[in-house]
């Protein structure tokens, strides 16, 4: 019995059919685990917060924790002026972390295995970050296209490239997220696959072949979230300071 | 040829994209690992950046996933 490895990523609606206009809004499984997500997120923070004391509590641990990691990574990479985007950032991670997370359990759905869940994320960041810079710097902006010490015969082709790379950026930063996600579970499910089709003799060695891949996908997980915040960073450091 | 068939390979040359994965993982962990040694105080700092380098380098990989999804699933 081997079972379909992208059934897994079935959308279907849970509850009633809502339908707005002709645009198909019902709550579907996707939906239900965003909220899951959110609400985990939510609830380790609320709790966190709640008692504050000198000695912290492991989940006001986990808070402070969290905290200091992004307010470093945005320091880091995108420098003081960046710290009025630390909201924005934090929930960008940890939203995309849980997403990720969750859909690791076993009989859960991976949100972020959908590429209209990451695209629409990129493109918050995409869009935001763009009204930001020509907000920041007027029509200056456009300056980030022309980098500094270029030969004035290369500068045409250099400006289609950077225009190209900069409007390829909400594609490359959605389609790695999603990418990685969907092939890893893919992976698991073929794995797992193996191991029953293999049976009580062969099947030994795909099930430690899957127990290490589970180890990666964690990883995975965690370090796609932090790309993902990171080039957040760095595209929120193109746009307020210029030529950095 | 057949148009099913011709999906097939395509999607199947699609896999090629992990070559340059494989090579571009390679060179980072090898670079960080005789950097490393060269100067081990300086690598505990550097690791983030590997792991960055590391995502970076997996992702354009899996982009030739994306390309055979397109191929098999979109024509």
């Amino acid at each position: 019995m081997v079972t379909n490895p992208m059934h897994q990523f079935e959308v279907y609606k849970i509850g009633p059919e809502i339908n707005l206009g002709g645009i198909n809004l019902s709550f579907t499984n996707a939906s239900l685990f965003m909220v899951i997500s959110a609400m985990l997120v939510i609830s380790i923070l609320f709790f966190g917060t709640k008692k504050k004391s000198l000695i912290p509590s492991k989940i006001q641990l986990i808070t402070e924790m969290s905290y200091t990691f992004v307010a470093k990574m945005i320091n880091d990479t995108a420098g003081s002026s960046a710290k009025p985007f630390f909201p924005f950032i934090f929930s960008l991670f940890t939203f995309v972390l849980f997403c990720n997370m969750v859909g690791m359990l076993p009989y859960s759905f991976t949100v972020t295995s959908h590429i209209i869940v990451t695209f629409v994320l990129a493109s918050i960041v995409f869009i935001s970050v763009t009204i930001l810079g020509f907000a920041k710097h007027g029509f200056r902006y456009l300056e980030l296209f022309v980098p500094k010490g270029v030969p004035i015969v290369l500068l045409p082709l250099i400006i289609i490239i950077e225009i190209i790379s900069y409007l390829s950026r909400p594609i490359s930063l959605s389609v790695r997220l999603f990418a990685n996600m969907m092939a890893g579970h893919t992976m698991l499910k073929v794995f797992g696959g193996f191991v029953i089709s293999l049976g009580l003799l062969g099947g030994w060695l795909p099930l430690g072949f899957s127990v290490a891949l589970t180890g990666l996908e964690i990883l995975v997980a965690f370090l796609q979230a932090y790309v993902f915040a990171i080039l957040t960073c760095i595209y929120l450091n193109d746009a307020l300071n210029l030529h950095h | 040829m057949e148009l099913e068939a011709a999906k097939m390979i395509g999607a199947g040359l699609a896999a090629i994209a992990l070559a340059g994965a494989g090579v571009g993982i390679g060179i980072i962990f090898g670079n960080y690992l005789s950097a490393a040694m060269r100067n081990p105080s300086a690598a505990q700092k550097q690791f983030p950046n590997l792991l960055l380098g590391f995502a970076l380098a997996e992702a354009t990989g899996l982009f030739g996933l994306v390309v055979a999804l397109i191929i098999l699933f979109a024509f």
